[in-house]
């Protein structure tokens, strides 16, 4: 009976890898196969190495290498040391506790909606400069300065840094709640340590270890970045990922070959960015022994780290808050012309004209959410359930395997499987598609809650006769339920974002509030931009603010939940 | 001069297809039997049906007035139109080439696009194209033909009925007369202006379409054999025949804006620019262009429009039936409607998106005509003359060859 259900729960734990892994793997096959010649839906099954020859013959491709490579790496450098600076300086005072809550909210606010707003900031005709022209400037049209779009990519650079350093940052908050921190410091500042060198010296270390995924996860989604390397990244060359994306939508076939070889030229560049990364790491690993061995307790070191993290951190909050604000302001702009700081006439017609559109677009982004969710959980949770053995382990790495790879590297290549089946541009490809995300995700987020659920609760039960099953549904989940309902915010609004994997499964017959707002980025009407990134934008707060106040409604009426 | 080196190879399925344009008109086509003989037939067949149109969606005047023509369809003939928003005609097209090597001759998922240019010739050499069906339908008698020969000579291409004509564009260029009181009207001109204001002109990055047809514009004026544009690219004379191309912009990128390190993606990112006061010049396919942003608030009322005095790239664009099309009568009657006065009147209007005609108002019943008269003379809109002016487009192979080309040169 036991070793029957067993063999059920191990069949039924392999259903989560399973499904992110096979339109993965399927789909790194439909971008390597090409590279080198085979592409059976296009009567090409010899293997040659013309697509790769096009690719490093054509002109832009040096220039793209460069610029992606620099922009995800320097990214990714400039976000994890500005999270451990920015933790560093504040984690001993009373509000780091409070930080959970507006960092939750800055992260929800989609990259899509986040780049839109950014580059309104920045640009010599946007809301920065509107505010000191033509008075304090002098500036009476808007000067030439290249800032948004520059051909060394920096400002791209810059947006993924800020974007992604509070999501590191609420990544060391959580990996901090499983290492013993307080105690540890309180003994190194009774050596005479100051709380940034002792955070940096000994807990940032620990800590590391643990975050080394969502690390990775960040330098593979800078390198591939899609939806803020079309508003913020250089445009003659932009970035490989948008040669790709480019080269895969023309009708020229032998395109198709080279754009998937610049699939796999991404994929290579992201291995290659970690692989320097690993070699940075022990680098700084080293230097941080040298900084132990020299034993000083405090320098202008310290100082620096923490002005650096705070810069960077307060930065960040800073202009996700103003792109919301800019975005808010254009939704209900009337005329609204440089050199005006604030619109000079207000109006709702861009809301009334958009509502139609708006509520359908946002019934197929919350549907496919809260499907694509609904399944993420059950496949996790049942994942989770079948590897526990009571003990703590380690997340598995193959359900992470999509965050871990560039969206382009793998999505353009899983369409060659979904056409020769008929099945592409349906709405079930786009769920299992953002399945691919919204899993890693929610398994991230339950795992550690997982592990920390007391065995003895599920021991007690067992021996009462409670089968597995009984014992998982009715004590486990229960126990989990704010974890779970915190995930499923996190699922939502991962799902809301995707940009790049609606667009190739729906074989853009699936229109998105992401997708619309992007479409809408470049060049369509601000107003009626703002409108649609606005509603984007929302939906994630929702669900953040609905997980909170379902688990404190719930917490009020349940003693003993996991928080 | 230097070029891509694969050039040649890049192009075969382009090569030979005029010679394929011109056979295939005598094959019929399998499946163009199945259509019901009668117009009141096709209609009725059409009841019913989900129309797919791939259109690109990146402008929300153009969505607006599809969704428009969608409410009509379903109101009137009982057919649903669903628009497919593409950001590139060209993906419609790799779907159908894809649809064609892996045999899937029904249940397409595309049956209305919205094309010109080299997309149709693609598509009409590749067999991705059901046709000819224009003498189908009954407004087709209403366009001019004559007086706008780009609404049966696609970019040089005979259209032989595989396409339906849905309007024309030219490219335009607008500026604001309170800022820019005598803008350049020559490309000479526009040398000089850009010298004289550095960093306020730019052009979309060739690539984008808008962008190729400034190519095309300038090589159309100061290349020495005209003919030579009419014909395919020649590859060992295309250096020699572009030199002057890239002579010129090389004297006018450095002062164009942001010193030509970046350019603007598109024309309604140019035109941002040109709201946004950073650029004192902007140019666009649709001469209402301006005529709108000052409709709708975005740009001053002194915005004007005009053409080059030497005139300007003219063509016209269309809706073609993909070959696998699961709703061609609803396809039909869709084309049909767009050709109405009524929908042609609606699609002119600056207010809804300013797009020209292409019918000959002659042609049309007075009660019909009085449908355009309503739409006025706006002092944004460039004046007749200036919209007489016109060059035609050269031959679908320059698209590439010069997009590719200028790739080389200027974003390596």
């Amino acid at each position: 009976m036991t070793r029957h259900s067993g063999t059920r729960w191990w069949i039924a734990g392999q259903l989560l890898p399973l499904a992110l892994l096979l339109p993965t793997g399927f789909g790194l096959l439909g971008v390597l196969l090409p590279t080198f010649g085979f592409h059976p839906g296009l009567n090409e099954t010899g293997f040659s190495l013309q697509a790769i020859n096009a690719l490093t013959g054509d002109p832009s491709f040096g220039q793209a290498i460069w610029t992606t490579l620099i922009s995800g790496l320097g990214g990714a450098f400039l976000s994890v040391g500005a999270a451990f600076g920015f933790c560093a300086s504040i984690y001993h005072t009373p509000w780091f506790k409070r930080l959970r809550a507006p960092l939750s909210a800055a992260l929800a606010l989609p990259h899509v909606s986040f780049a839109v707003g950014f580059a309104f900031l920045l640009a010599p005709s946007g809301f920065l400069a509107r505010l000191i022209s033509p008075e304090i400037s002098g500036w009476q049209q808007p000067p030439d300065f290249l800032i948004v779009g520059d051909p060394w990519a920096l400002c791209l650079l810059i947006g993924l840094a800020l974007k992604e350093t509070l999501f590191l940052v609420l990544m060391i908050i959580s990996a901090l709640g499983q290492v013993r921190a307080d105690a540890m410091v309180r003994t190194a500042q009774s050596y005479g340590y100051g709380p940034v060198r002792a955070f940096m010296l000994i807990i940032a270390p620990q800590i590391y270890r643990q975050i080394r995924i969502p690390i990775s996860a960040v330098i593979a989604s800078s390198v591939g970045s899609i939806d803020l390397a079309l508003v913020l990244g250089p445009s003659a060359p932009p970035t490989l990922a948008v040669l790709v994306l480019n080269w895969f939508g023309d009708f020229d076939l032998e395109l198709q070959f080279q754009a998937a070889a610049g699939a796999s030229t991404l994929l290579l560049i992201s291995l290659v960015a970690i692989g320097i990364w690993d070699v940075l790491e022990r680098l700084t690993g080293q230097l941080g022994r040298l900084w132990i061995w020299s034993g000083r307790r405090s320098g202008w070191a310290d100082i620096a780290i923490a002005a650096f993290g705070q810069s960077v951190a307060g930065l960040s909050l800073f202009a996700s808050l103003l792109s919301v604000l800019v975005l808010l302001i254009w939704s209900f702009a009337g005329q609204w012309q440089w050199p005006e700081a604030l619109p000079m006439s207000w109006s709702l017609s861009h809301w009334g004209s958009s509502m139609a559109a708006i509520i359908k677009l946002s019934v197929t982004t919350i549907g496919l959410a809260c499907i694509s969710t609904l399944l993420a959980l059950i496949l996790c949770l049942i994942a989770l359930e079948a590897r526990d053995k009571g003990g703590r382990s380690r997340p598995q790495i193959l359900p992470l395997l999509p965050l871990l790879l560039p969206q382009a590297s793998f999505l353009f290549g899983v369409t060659i499987l979904w056409s020769a089946l008929h099945w592409d541009g349906s709405v079930a490809i786009v769920i299992w598609t953002h399945l691919l995300f919204v899993g890693p995700y929610i398994y991230l987020s339950l795992h550690g809650p997982f592990q920390a659920l007391d065995p003895r609760s599920a021991l007690t039960a067992r021996t009462l006769g409670k089968t597995r099953w009984a014992t998982f549904l009715e004590v486990k989940i229960p126990l989990l339920f704010r974890p779970i309902v915190t995930a499923a915010a996190i699922g939502f609004s991962v799902s809301v974002t995707l940009y790049l994997p609606t667009l190739v499964a729906g074989a853009g017959r699936i229109s998105t509030l992401a997708t619309e707002t992007l479409a809408l980025a470049s060049g369509g009407d601000r107003k009626t931009l703002g409108v649609i990134a606005i509603s984007l934008t929302v939906l994630p707060f929702l669900a953040l603010l609905a997980s909170l106040g379902l688990s404190d409604f719930v917490a009020t009426r349940r003693k003993g939940l996991l928080i | 001069m230097h070029l891509p080196l694969n050039f040649p190879s890049r192009r075969t399925i382009l090569i030979g297809f005029t010679a394929i344009a011109v056979t295939s008109c005598s094959k019929p086509n399998p499946s163009a039997g199945a259509l019901p003989g009668t117009w009141e037939e096709i209609m009725a067949a059409a009841r019913g049906q989900t129309v797919r149109w791939n259109a690109w969606a990146g402008d929300p005047k153009i969505n607006a007035y599809i969704t428009w023509v969608a409410e009509i369809l379903r109101s009137r003939f009982d057919i649903r139109l669903e628009h497919l928003k593409t950001d590139n005609t060209a993906s419609g097209v790799t779907r159908l080439i894809a649809d064609k090597t892996a045999k899937r001759t029904s249940e397409g998922s595309i049956d209305l696009m919205w094309i010109n240019g080299e997309n149709f010739a693609v598509a009409k050499q590749q067999g991705l194209l059901f046709g000819p069906f224009t003498d189908r339908l009954p407004n087709f008698k209403l366009v001019d033909t004559i007086g706008k020969p780009s609404t049966i000579l696609d970019f040089t291409l005979p259209t032989l009925g595989f396409e339906s004509p849905w309007g024309m564009a030219q490219i335009t260029f607008f500026y604001d007369q309170a800022r820019l009181p005598n803008p350049p009207r020559s490309l000479e001109a526009l040398l000089a202006f850009a010298t004289k204001r550095p960093g306020r002109f730019t052009y979309p990055a060739p690539g984008d379409f808008v962008g190729v047809t400034f190519l095309k514009q300038i090589l159309s004026e100061l290349c020495a054999d005209k003919d030579a544009l009419k014909r395919q690219v020649n590859p060992t004379e295309f250096p020699a025949m572009t030199a002057p191309l890239w002579d010129y912009l090389e004297r006018l990128h450095p002062n164009l804006w942001r010193a030509a390190q970046a350019f603007p993606p598109d024309y309604p990112a140019l035109m941002r620019l040109l709201e946004d006061q950073e650029v004192d010049l902007a140019l666009a396919f649709n001469p209402a262009e301006g005529t709108t942003g000052v409709t709708a608030g975005r740009l001053p009322p002194t915005t004007r429009a005009y053409t080059l005095d030497n005139g300007t790239i003219t063509n016209s664009h269309f809706v073609a039936i993909p070959f696998n099309s699961s709703a061609r009568e609803g396809a039909l009657v869709t084309a049909n409607f767009l050709l109405s006065p009524e929908a042609q009147a609606r699609k002119a209007d600056p207010k809804v998106w300013g797009d020209p005609g292409v019918l000959e108002l002659s042609r049309l019943t007075p009660k019909d005509r009085t449908l355009f008269d309503a739409i006025l003379d706006h002092p944004s809109m460039p004046r007749p003359e200036d919209q007489a002016r016109a060059l035609p487009e050269p031959h679908p192979s320059w698209h590439l060859a010069l997009s590719e080309a200028w790739r080389a040169r200027f974003a390596a």
